[in-house]
């Protein structure tokens, strides 16, 4: 079997990656970019002060709000919002500006580095991929509108045909965004990049759409009143940007007393020091493989984090939290008690579901529930048993596939296990 | 309030008769239907999407615009179709409506008049900035003043809550939503007068609606938190028959001391949170010891006297807790340094650690055990206070003491419902528990 050689590569885990040429390509091509900008604007000078002085203090003041973490999908909605308004200025209070592309990024990128200062000295900085997309994005935007608006192309375009203009080039902007920052996030971690684009894209209509409707509306608002639009609308983004901040907080909380609550049954002495957790990440990285969305996955996390708490309710301890060895039916009652215990803590009922499923036979079980099923009787199999333990266990689950393991899952499971990717930052 | 009281139909009636006559003008000014007409249906379509995904709170960007654009009856009748047609839960629903939609038409109206005095209108229209700000900040003002003076009205005739408390903090609460949602109701009346036209404007709900739309699962998700770490104190209950309803009771006297002895609100929530938690780590202490009835071997007691160690391992993952893990860890601690699990002395013991230790006591006493009945409230206090200074913190105990003669003692028990767990659960050994309301 193909998958044989696959898994030997385990044993030469930890191989130091090579840093992948896209990377390199983005990065270079970024800085190219900021220095051409940089050269050209000493050379030319700058155009319309107060308006690049106005836009900077924005995208600083927006840089300065940023919050960065695993689950914050727009670190600085304010800073990007900003950098693409002015990237697609056009008049400012009916006058018509002079600035070019290469002002706009290095109006740009200098506003983003000086709001940075502070979160680099705290350790939090904006990485490089940050920057690197903040720089081409905005470049993108202003190299497609800054020279046709500078001859006078769009001058024939009236109203609101203009402002669906802006639009339509603020949405091709983020779609090339979004492609950018599902290739970093492939070349960083080795994640397949099918659902990692679909995972950014699903999330334009939510922040996305937020910052490039704000982008629109603040060029169109200081076209029309000039720079007292960028206060006056920045709050309602700040808004946005406060309850992103609260969301964020609460869902790490929640995460985190999940996890608390599944340590319980390691407490309690009903299953190993950390079961919970590796079967967690282990699952999601599976599930990742397999396609799933982001609240699919938070879903399947969930339910792998919380798939032995059935087990509280068992009188006695079953030897060694093994429950993957027990009978059909004694599986399945702990699965339905698992789920009742579930069902009471409030989570979504999808992850009661597949914690009370995950003892059914595989063809009827959901997705979620075949992936913890799998993994969990791979890290029970697989802990303890020295080297080659996690061949012999993988061997096992194949031979079981008739029945019990749904061959995809495994061999989904082989897949990551000889990528490697257990070495990859575990959120939570 | 499924009779609505009379008083509270003929204030409606009222408001609604109000509501006409600040429509009635409508015929004598000239209005721009078409803005009207698509004010009208987007106000209507937010309405609709604010109920369908929960949003907090009612969505005024676009009554607010309408507020800066039209002339005061147009404006006002902007609010209805999206009032009328709004879904309502709770009955009598065409009352509700009625009252929603009224209540709204005065506001915008009020607010647009005087708006309009102001020059507002010209000033949108002109995009005369910084001073269009004025008018539709006073606007807004004005706006939440007449709302909340009549949602004050409707509560205290129908809900008999006394006025004073029905218009407490009503105004202060709404202005700053209010405000931020005039600040793009103004962006949208102004881009809607530009060249840009109503598509520009439109452009100005999307982010208002997105950061609803955050809020709303915002509160969704802090709903399920809590509800998660009641399930960590009734998965302590499964296990430990005597102590059903101890936790949330431990809590709530933790958070009478923390309020007694002046701590500020984020304090109070982290020690009511550890008094919820103080025993969690029983759950890693088998079930047979628990139950156990008669002594306990020393062989047993050691093993007991684990669960604060367990307990601190399993919540010391969890960061909003803060100072509460240390309470959980340290419940048991001594003043005179006889308490475990490392026999702290004084003031080495966290404070919160002392407040739930005095809590933990005090509830253990006057809550029946099936080997002993409950102690009297008095009698329990008097028994802390001989306690104090050798086990417990005088200041704790006084603080209770002072807590109890003002409130006196009503904890309520919200976990108390029982077999869902599969799990056969024992009746509680008692009939009840004196002095403590069901």
């Amino acid at each position: 079997m193909a998958g044989g050689t696959q898994v030997s590569s385990l044993s030469a885990r930890r191989t130091p990656h090579r840093r992948s040429p896209l990377l390199t390509l983005v990065h270079t091509s970024a800085v190219l970019l900021a220095l051409g900008s940089l050269a050209l604007v000493l050379w030319t000078g700058l155009e319309e002060r107060g308006t690049a002085l106005a836009f900077g203090v924005l995208i600083t003041v927006g840089e300065l709000n940023r919050r960065s973490g695993p689950h914050v999908r727009e670190a600085a909605p304010l800073g990007a919002a900003g950098a693409l308004s002015y990237a697609l200025l056009g008049e400012d209070a009916g006058a018509p500006t002079h600035h070019g592309a290469a002002q706009v990024v290095t109006v740009v990128l200098a506003a983003s580095l000086v709001g940075s200062v502070p979160h680099v000295g705290r350790g939090q900085g904006p990485t490089a991929d940050q920057l690197a997309r903040r720089v081409l994005t905005v470049g993108f935007a202003a190299v497609c509108f800054q020279p046709l608006y500078n001859q006078g192309t769009f001058t024939q375009w009236d109203g609101p045909a203009y402002a669906l203009l802006l639009l339509a080039l603020l949405s091709l902007t983020a779609l090339c965004d979004a492609v950018l920052a599902a290739a970093l996030a492939h070349s960083r971690t080795r994640w397949p990049f099918g659902p990692l684009l679909r995972d950014e894209l699903r999330a334009l209509p939510g922040i996305g759409s937020a910052v490039v409707a704000t982008g629109a509306v603040m060029a169109l608002a200081v076209a029309v009143v000039g720079l007292w639009a960028l206060p006056v609308f920045s709050v309602p983004l700040l808004l946005t940007q406060l309850s992103v901040r609260r969301y964020a907080a609460v869902r790490c909380t929640y995460r985190q007393t999940i996890a608390s609550l599944a340590r319980a049954t390691e407490i309690a002495g009903y299953t190993p020091a950390g079961h919970a957790r590796r079967v967690a990440a282990l699952s999601r990285e599976v599930g990742r493989d397999l396609g799933m969305s982001r609240p699919e996955l938070t879903v399947l996390e969930y339910a792998a984090l919380m798939h032995d708490i059935g087990q509280l309710s068992l009188v006695d301890p079953v030897p060694a939290g093994a429950t993957a060895a027990l009978p059909l039916a004694e599986q399945r009652r702990i699965a339905l008690l698992g789920g009742a215990v579930v069902r009471q803590t409030g989570v979504d009922a999808a992850v009661a579901v597949v914690v009370e499923r995950q003892a059914d036979p595989c063809r009827e079980q959901p997705l979620a529930a075949r992936i913890v099923r799998a993994v969990n009787a791979y890290e029970e199999k697989a802990r303890d048993t020295g080297p080659g333990g996690p061949l012999t266990a993988l061997e096992e689950l194949r031979l079981g596939t008739a029945g019990d393991y749904a061959p995809e899952v495994v061999e989904a499971l082989a897949r990551v296990l000889s990528r490697d990717c257990l070495t990859s930052p575990v959120t939570g | 309030m499924e009779a609505v009281p009379a008083r509270a139909r003929a204030y409606v009636a009222c408001v609604a008769a109000a509501a006409f006559l600040c429509l009635l003008p409508l015929s004598a000014v000239r209005t721009p239907w078409w803005a009207l007409a698509l004010l009208a249906a987007l106000s209507a379509g937010c309405e609709q999407a604010a109920a369908r995904w929960r949003f907090a709170g009612t969505f005024y960007p676009v009554l607010l615009a309408g507020t800066f654009l039209l002339p005061p009856p147009a404006a006002a009748l902007v609010a209805l179709p999206g009032a009328l047609l709004s879904p309502v839960e709770r009955r009598p629903q065409g009352l509700r409506r009625l009252w929603r939609a009224a209540q709204l038409a005065v506001s915008v109206w009020a607010a647009a008049r005087v708006h309009g005095a102001m020059g507002g209108r010209a000033a949108v229209e002109s995009s005369d900035f910084p001073y269009a700000l004025a008018p539709a900040g006073v606007a807004v003002l004005v706006f939440c003043l007449v709302l909340s003076l009549l949602d004050g009205g409707i509560l205290a005739l129908a809900e008999r809550i006394p006025v004073r408390r029905a218009w407490h903090g009503l105004f202060l609460r709404s202005l700053a939503p209010v405000a931020v949602h005039g600040l793009a109701g103004l962006m949208m009346a102004v881009l809607w007068r530009s060249p840009y036209g109503p598509v520009a404007a439109l452009l100005v709900l999307l982010p208002m609606g997105v950061s609803g739309w955050v809020f709303a699962q915002y509160h969704r998700e802090r709903a399920a938190h809590q509800a998660t770490i009641r399930a960590l104190v009734q998965a302590v209950d499964i296990k430990d028959e005597y102590t059903r309803g101890h936790s949330e009771r431990v809590g709530q006297a933790s958070m009478m001391i923390a309020r007694e002895l002046g701590m500020d609100d984020a304090r109070i929530e982290v020690l009511r949170f550890a008094g919820i938690l103080h025993d969690v780590g029983k759950l890693g202490v088998p079930t047979r010891l628990l139950r156990k009835d008669g002594p306990l071997t020393p062989e047993e007691r050691r093993v007991i006297e684990l669960h604060p160690e367990y307990g601190h391992e399993m919540v010391r993952g969890i960061s909003f807790l803060g100072e509460a893990r240390a309470a959980v860890l340290h419940h048991h601690e001594r003043l005179d340094g006889s308490g475990y699990p490392y026999g702290l002395m004084g003031g080495q013991i966290p404070e919160p650690a002392r407040v739930v230790a005095v809590a933990d006591a005090f509830d253990a006493m006057t809550s029946t055990r099936s080997y002993r009945r409950a102690r009297p409230v008095g009698a329990a206090l008097e028994e802390l206070e001989r306690c104090a200074g050798s086990q417990f913190d005088p200041r704790m105990v006084t603080a209770l003491v002072r807590a109890l003669s003002r409130h006196g003692w009503h904890p309520a028990v919200t976990a108390d419902e029982g077999d869902e767990l599969g799990v056969p659960r024992p009746r509680p050994t008692a009939a009840g528990w004196p002095g403590v309301r069901r």
